[in-house]
């Protein structure tokens, strides 16, 4: 489809869709959102530059290969699920540890967040290799 | 029962009545270009209907649902009308 207005609004809601995702998941634990959801969003802003240009422009735009987004997220679960298994504790628990930064307040870290990581890069690889897949053909 | 409260419901009460409508015009449209305009406008009711509820119950995390549900119809709408467009007919 070769059309300036989509191409126009494309370029003014890639960035703004991406922004919404990382939003999503990292307010993921304590509100509505997380992994999956921004993986969606994430995979909707692809797809739209994949409507607006074609699939070679969109690949470029992703640098990376779905197959190894998928690899990669499966990667980033599966080490925050084993890193409370090194320490002695159940296969998956929830590791909490934090910082301080001043004026800001304080910033929890756990395992919860890398989970969600590797969620999100699954969900983004599969969706956008079922989409270049499907335009392709 | 304050104006807001009674406001919402009387709102709510009509966006349902319009996707009454909405989703006739979707099981009945004589060509596929009646029902993409029929399930746009279905979901552009129900991101209206998330935003009222969220006023309804006071509960501001509800708008996020909106916020994506809008998003995504945007982009599905557009993913039928390259098909259309691709297909040749409307």
């Amino acid at each position: 489809m070769n059309s300036l207005i989509l191409h126009t609004a494309s370029r003014l809601l890639h960035p703004l869709l991406l922004l919404y995702a990382v939003y999503l998941l990292f307010s993921g634990h304590n509100v509505p959102g997380g992994g999956f959801c921004a993986g969606l969003i994430g995979a909707a802003s692809f797809a739209l530059h994949t409507f607006a240009h074609d699939v070679p422009s969109a690949r470029k735009l992703l640098r990376a290969d779905p197959h190894t987004l998928i690899g990669t997220g499966l990667l980033f679960a599966m080490g925050s699920a084993l890193l409370s298994a090194f320490r002695g504790q159940a296969f998956m628990t929830g590791l909490w540890g934090g910082f301080d930064l001043s004026g800001l307040g304080h910033v929890s870290v756990g395992t919860p967040v890398i989970f969600d990581t590797g969620v999100f890069l699954v969900v983004l690889g599969v969706t956008l290799l079922i989409i270049f897949t499907l335009s392709e053909s | 029962m304050t104006l807001v409260s009674i406001v919402a419901e009387v709102t709510l009460s009509m966006l349902t009545f319009s996707m009454f409508f909405a989703l006739m015009r979707l099981a009945q449209g004589p060509t596929l270009a009646d029902r993409v305009v029929a399930l746009d406008l279905t979901s552009t009711l129900v991101v209206g209907i998330i935003a009222i509820y969220t006023i309804y119950v006071k509960e501001p995390v509800l708008l996020q649902a909106a916020v994506v549900l809008a998003l995504l119809s945007f982009v599905g709408t557009i993913a039928f009308a390259t098909y259309v467009e691709r297909r040749g007919r409307p």
